[in-house]
């Protein structure tokens, strides 16, 4: 028997370190044996153990604790289950992986990360073995225009073009870089790759390597994620020992290494002339293109930059044809696109889907509807790129024109659900505050620009808004739209555009009637005790973090405005429903 | 240069040089070196990466300023990361930001008086399923309420004391 525990980063968060170590205490004793895996998406039941009988999944236990490895362990024993059903998935939370279509993902949570021999007993490498052995470079470049793959980035750009101007760039020195400054707050699903498959995403970059005629490549990942570097740099050191990796690879012509750097925090480093700056060790501030990367990249030379996903589904692609890769999806998004679903949503997490599906379906049926009985607002996709889709647009399919249509972005697959408690015009100030700190203060318009904007909206949440607030800020949108070099800057206004377009009744209620109609702007709410339920318990009190709550034990009690932070420490703390925000 | 500038003990950086080479696209690898081993970026060593690296102290010092990684003054002992993705800003993180700060009375970026922890507010830990989330050096605490977040940090504040 072997037990394998999910260890990708929430996992870990979610306390799978000491499962495993709980775990670890009974191994030798009982006789089974014990592995890791990375992340199976499923993060709303994390930490999960899978108990394997050779290949077959005989079950998936979840939100297990290290008090449950003794259970755990008497099954491995015995075979009995009685101690361990309580801790099985359920078949509704199965579901969630079931309805899914993995390509990228395909083998994120099953196999051990850590492992090349695991890798490669699932097939991988094959790819790899039959382009350097069977394929001439334009005829990769063929199948990957037959896919139809675009990238996942983001912007959505054809991947095949972007190979092929590569390829046609003549230079003694071309680079291949892997986009992994993975960015946007609220997406993770570029992190689950390369935690939990990382010689999918080597085998993806040597296949583009080969048909652009680079030697060199990188990877610049975020530094926010170190367990993902860790597990790059051994997969890195496990496949140049296989000779996978290197000097003439598989005892082909064809040589190429990767290097991995590891970004500094910066978001605009996501651009990828900003990414090359950075890489050459300076400040990521954008380039005027053209010229392209594909002419003139990292050192003056030719260079391709795709991101993680898009990688990950080219083996997919050349093992099985690019036809069968796109028969999945719409007529002008085809595959799938891998989601992070979070926010108020009951089943968040990885969410691999064929393109065409429609939100609703992702949202409602896979991720299984709203949490804590709240009701659906909006979903927001594309992070500081994007917008908010409302209700009456949730049956949009999953396709890159269909969802610029609405305003949003397909982005790069953060899904943030929000319920009637998220405030919009908040929404829109939260992602100013990011894009006017994060703006590289190249462009006028972005630098001062956000910054007026956030100003503004600031202002509106606080109560504070003024007639013709609306204008100036739809003024400064097409302002900064028009006058920003890169991606970052010009679609830095689309969080406010977006919400204008279909919530435009709230900035209105906040700006004439000074009045949140969420009950999320702290200025524009106040909290109070209800003297008639409140009998005096002193919870509040004793849970209040600026001391504002006062009263004698066994009588109402009152809330002192003037200290009062508004964080809702009192509300949370009553069992009696008396505190309540107005 | 100012008058606390000459403290560091520049020789630990050769170790730094040889590992990462002295060309000036190492700039933003020996950074980050230096920093996990001084714990910031004191101005002497960042001019003695200027002369190693043939670049000059203000490019040094553009990057060092550019990327949010860096720190030109010290961290306190502990460092709370305190995640204001958008998953975690839908969950509240605005309140627990606040009960943090009154908690320990300072505000994003800066490091208590008795020098036990800094505050930092970051863009996104990835860990959107447990929002909201916080880390307390190493150790994520996930699903936070403003009393579950303060009583983390007390219990931190406590092994401290004890």
């Amino acid at each position: 028997m072997r037990i394998v525990v999910g260890e990708g980063s929430c996992g870990i968060a979610a306390g799978a370190g000491a499962v495993y170590a709980g775990l670890e205490k009974y191994r030798e004793k009982v006789g089974f044996s014990l592995g890791i895996t990375g992340c199976v998406g499923m993060c709303f039941v994390e930490p999960i153990v899978d108990i394997y009988d050779g290949a077959l999944l005989l079950k998936r236990l979840v939100r297990v604790s290290p008090e449950d490895a003794a259970d755990i362990a008497e099954y491995a024993a015995t075979g009995d289950n009685a101690k361990i059903s309580r801790l099985e998935i359920t078949a509704e939370d199965s579901d969630f992986l079931e309805k899914q279509t993995r390509i990228a993902l395909r083998r994120c949570g099953i196999i051990d990360p850590e492992s090349i021999d695991d890798y490669i007993s699932s097939g991988g490498y094959g790819a790899l073995k039959k382009v350097l052995t069977e394929m001439t470079p334009e005829e990769v470049i063929a199948e990957i225009k037959t896919s139809g793959l675009a990238g996942r980035g983001g912007a959505g750009f054809p991947t095949w073009f972007k190979w092929d101007a590569a390829r046609k760039s003549e230079d003694s020195e071309k680079y291949l870089i892997c986009n992994a400054d993975e960015g946007d707050p609220g997406a993770f699903m570029d992190r689950a790759v390369i935690e939990s498959d990382p010689h999918s995403l080597i085998e993806g970059m040597l296949i583009a390597a080969y048909s652009i005629g680079a030697e060199n490549a990188f990877v610049y990942v975020r530094a926010e994620y170190p367990l993902a570097i860790e597990r790059l740099k051994k997969a890195i050191a496990a496949a140049e020992k296989k000779g996978l990796l290197g000097k003439n690879i598989l005892g082909t012509s064809f040589s190429c290494g990767i290097r991995i750097k590891a970004g500094a925090g910066a978001f605009v480093c996501g651009e990828e002339t900003a990414l090359i700056e950075s890489l050459e060790g300076k400040r990521g501030m954008p380039r005027l293109k053209p010229p392209f990367p594909a002419q003139s990249g990292y050192m003056c030379k030719p260079s391709n930059i795709n991101n993680v996903e898009t990688f990950a589904n080219v083996a997919y692609i050349i093992e099985n044809g690019g036809e069968s890769f796109a028969s999945l999806g719409t007529e002008g998004s085809k595959g799938t696109k891998v989601f992070a679903l979070t926010g108020k949503i009951k089943r968040g997490g990885l969410v691999e889907v064929p393109m065409g599906l429609t939100l609703r379906d992702v949202i409602f049926d896979i991720g299984g509807g709203m949490r804590d009985g709240g009701e659906f607002k909006a979903v927001q996709m594309g992070g500081p790129s994007g917008g908010c889709i409302p209700e009456e647009r949730l049956d949009t399919p999953i396709d890159y024109k269909a969802l610029a249509a609405t305003g949003a972005i397909m982005g790069s697959g953060g899904m943030v659900v929000t319920d009637k408690s998220t405030c919009m015009v908040n929404m829109a100030r939260f992602f100013l505050d990011f894009t006017k700190k994060e703006s590289c203060g190249k462009c006028v318009h972005c630098r001062i620009g956000t910054a007026r904007m956030y100003e503004i909206l600031t202002r509106i949440t606080e109560g504070k808004g003024e007639d013709g607030d609306i204008e100036k800020l739809t003024q400064l949108c097409e302002g900064i739209k028009a006058g920003a070099l890169c991606g970052l800057g010009q679609t830095a206004p689309n969080p406010v555009l977006s919400t204008l377009r279909y919530f435009r009744d709230e900035y209105e209620a906040h700006i004439k009637e000074k009045r949140c109609p969420a009950g999320e702007c702290a200025a524009l709410r106040g909290f109070v005790i209800d003297e008639e339920k409140c009998c005096g318990c002193t919870l509040c009190a004793k849970k209040c973090p600026v001391g504002a709550i006062t009263g004698e034990v066994k009588k109402p009690h009152r809330i002192d405005t003037e200290k009062c932070v508004k964080c809702g420490s009192c509300v949370e703390a009553c069992r009696f429903g008396a505190v309540h925000a107005e | 240069m100012c008058s606390d500038c000459k403290k560091s003990d520049l020789t630990l950086l050769d170790a730094v040089f040889d590992e990462c080479g002295t060309d000036s696209g190492s700039l933003i690898t020996v950074l980050q070196r230096a920093q996990e081993i001084y714990g910031w970026l004191p101005t002497d060593v960042m001019y003695k990466i200027a002369e190693k690296l043939s670049v000059s102290p203000a490019r040094v010092m553009g990057v060092a300023t550019f990327y949010t990684q860096f720190r030109l003054s010290p961290v306190g002992r502990h460092l709370i990361m305190l995640c204001k993705g958008t998953a975690c800003h839908v969950n509240g993180a605005d309140g627990i930001e606040k009960a943090v700060c009154a908690e320990l009375n300072i505000k994003d970026g800066e490091t208590t008086a008795d020098g036990l922890f800094s505050l930092k507010t970051v863009a996104c830990l990835g860990c959107c399923s447990l929002s909201p989330v916080m880390m307390i050096d190493e150790e994520a605490y996930g699903s936070l309420t403003p009393s579950s977040a303060v009583a983390a940090i007390r219990k931190v504040k406590e092994s401290e004391q004890a």
